[in-house]
């Protein structure tokens, strides 16, 4: 019989030290403030599964998570194509390259509530750049802090604005990796360039795009700084994604009981999401 | 299928070019005839890839034009070429099956299912792929790859010419043999004019009825791979072809003889008149070990089991031979011989000897 070497377990102590400290043990208190009740002077009773019940039936709950799924199904819808056919008409070599290497790059560099402030101040109605345009020049009423639908266009843009880059910077990488030769072949065998894109681009960024998806899906759902400084969540509370709405839970009325819960249901959907994304999209591979 | 002309083919990879030196081929004239197996051969940079690109018409030529049985194509697209080419790594698309590899071509071209599906099966037999048809290709291993992308050249029957770019760099050593010896018998069964480009003889010389020596951007020999081994009409392809490569050894030309060694060789027949720098080249298959000759010192004796090839030195010229059964050890004295039919003398690297026709 092999001897094991139990002592290999001490080289896995660091990472279970650190995971513990960053993952787990904040994780525990969120788990353990989700089945208490308190009534104030530090003093916390059983609660049980309460706060979740009340939570999955709270009707303010799922208008939060229903526009978490709109948000995050709209920009997925315009930012992964968008990437793609960006990523598509860059050039492959050349002076250009750098160029817009660069210039996608940018958008990411900026801080998070910089870009939230950038885009506020960029949309206000008498002094802000697109804001005076929209409305003195086009003549359009646009107003992001009376019209929910001016809101929901302004978040939009400004993550599309934001975040585009990461699925085309992605998607670039995936595209330069493929061999010239492959280009010519088809050629060669008489491939339209939908046919290219199908049979060779598609299937070469397929990885990459994977990724980039959920990425951006991750993101996108767990979203916070940004509307946050752009909107606050308003008018009313047409833009309160579920992170926003948490916080007004958690910090705002300081219920941590209903807010850990959420918290948990949070992360399982995101989890679960996740998962099941990415097993769809790897599935073949193992065949 | 076509016979495929070069007429005065230029290219250069720059948009200026000044002289000579700047072509990445230079000026080209050449035939291709209707069904041939050709072989293209020549170190990595002498052109072979550029010329290959240019015929299938992914590369535009600075100046020339290329005619398929007689009609211009310079400035047809590779689609409208009707050629096929196979390249150095396989190209396969990954996501489609084996069967919708090979009906790529023909599908992209409007033909009919019926008619698409005979032509698959019909290749997939011929290359043994048919219990593959149903695989995704990503699967395959990269001979079974590089067969697919053969097959996707093959499946159309109005190709012109199909092109191999140095198709098993990436093949097991054991399985380059065998698809070696599948495309011989493909050539023989489709009679299609195939050029196989390539820095190894071996794959020349077995696969080719005619191979085409380049070197810097020029053809410097075209012949049978037994008129390039026999009579090489350059140093270069002299050198370039057989192992150990012919041996060129500095030569005088004194009123018309040669001379190596301060001793007088004796050549295939007469020199031509001129002037120059002459090297006298001779395979190692004819130079002998004997009691006369030119005095050398043995340096190295390779035993290759059938033969071994010693390595003399005559005066400061390595000098070559392959001697049969029993090699001299090494430090010796020899005295080389050269077989005078197989004796050559070179001018500035071109062939300068006339040979004798036996009476």
């Amino acid at each position: 019989m092999r001897k094991v070497n139990q002592k290999a377990w001490f080289f896995v102590l660091p990472v279970l030290i650190l995971v513990a400290f960053n993952a787990l043990v904040p994780m525990m208190t969120v788990v353990n403030y989700s089945v208490q009740e308190t009534f104030g002077n530090n003093q916390f009773f059983w609660h049980g599964l309460g706060w979740f019940q009340d939570i999955l039936r709270s009707e303010r709950f799922h208008a939060a998570l229903g526009r978490q799924f709109l948000f995050t199904f709209l920009i997925l819808i315009i930012e992964v194509p968008l990437g793609v056919i960006i990523a598509l008409s860059m050039p492959r070599k050349g002076f250009w390259v750098p160029v817009c290497l660069v210039t996608m790059a940018l958008p990411m560099l900026i801080p998070w509530n910089v870009v939230g402030a950038m885009w506020n101040i960029f949309t206000l109605p008498d002094i802000g750049l697109l804001g005076y345009f929209m409305n003195h020049v086009l003549g359009i009423d646009y107003n992001m802090t009376r019209s929910p639908l001016a809101a929901w266009v302004t978040i939009i843009t400004m993550d599309v604005w934001h975040w585009t880059s990461l699925v085309v910077l992605l998607c670039y990488a995936g595209l330069v990796s493929i061999p010239d030769a492959y280009y010519q072949a088809a050629k060669i065998d008489g491939a339209s360039n939908w046919a290219v894109f199908r049979y060779i681009q598609l299937p070469k960024m397929k990885q990459v795009l994977t990724i980039a998806v959920l990425l951006r899906f991750m993101d996108s759902f767990n979203i916070y700084t940004e509307p946050f400084v752009l909107t606050g969540g308003g008018p009313g509370n047409s833009t309160t994604l579920l992170s926003i709405d948490l916080v007004k839970i958690a910090l705002g009325q300081f219920d941590l009981g209903p807010a850990a819960a959420m918290s948990l249901i949070y992360f399982a959907i995101t989890l679960f999401v996740s998962w099941l994304f990415y097993t769809l999209m790897t599935r073949h591979d193992v065949k | 299928m076509a016979k495929i002309t070069l007429d005065r083919l230029r290219h250069s990879y720059m948009s200026d070019p000044k002289g000579p030196q700047d072509y990445a081929l230079k000026e080209l004239d050449l035939d291709w005839q209707d069904g041939g197996a050709y072989a293209l051969l020549g170190p990595s940079g002498c052109g072979k890839s550029t010329l290959l690109n240019i015929i299938s018409g992914l590369l535009h030529p600075s100046e020339g034009r290329i005619l398929f049985d007689g009609k211009d194509v310079t400035g047809l697209p590779p689609d409208q070429r009707n050629i096929a080419q196979v390249f150095q790594f396989p190209v396969i698309y990954d996501t489609m099956s084996v069967y919708d590899n090979l009906a790529f071509p023909l599908r992209n071209r409007g033909v009919d299912e019926g008619r698409v599906k005979a032509r698959v099966e019909e290749i997939a037999a011929m290359l043994d792929v048919t219990e593959m048809l149903g695989t995704r290709a990503a699967h395959l291993s990269p001979d079974n790859k590089q067969k697919i992308s053969m097959g996707r050249g093959l499946v159309r029957d109005d190709v012109n010419v199909i092109m191999f770019d140095e198709p098993l760099t990436v093949i097991d050593p054991h399985l380059k043999w065998k698809l070696r010896s599948k495309l011989k018998e493909l050539h023989q069964k489709v009679k299609v004019t195939m050029i196989y480009v390539t820095h190894d003889q071996t794959e020349a010389l077995t696969f080719a009825d005619q191979v085409v020596v380049m070197q810097e951007g020029e053809v410097v020999q075209i012949g049978t791979p037994v008129d390039l081994f026999e009579r090489p009409a350059h140093t270069f392809v002299g050198h370039f072809i057989g192992s150990p490569g012919m041996n060129v050894l500095p030569a005088e030309l004194r009123d018309g003889a040669a001379f190596f060694a301060g001793q007088q060789i004796a050549l295939e027949g007469a020199v031509a008149p001129g002037a120059g720098r002459h090297e006298i080249g001779v395979r190692p298959e004819y130079v002998t070990l004997g009691p006369s000759g030119i005095a050398a010192k043995v340096r190295k004796v390779m035993d290759l089991g059938r033969h071994s090839v010693v390595e003399a030195v005559a005066g400061d010229t390595k000098v070559s031979a392959i001697v049969e059964g029993a090699a001299p050890g090494q430090g010796e004295s020899v005295h080389l011989t050269f077989r005078p039919d197989q004796t050559r003398l070179y001018r500035d690297g071109w062939i300068a000897t006339k040979q004798e026709r036996a009476a």
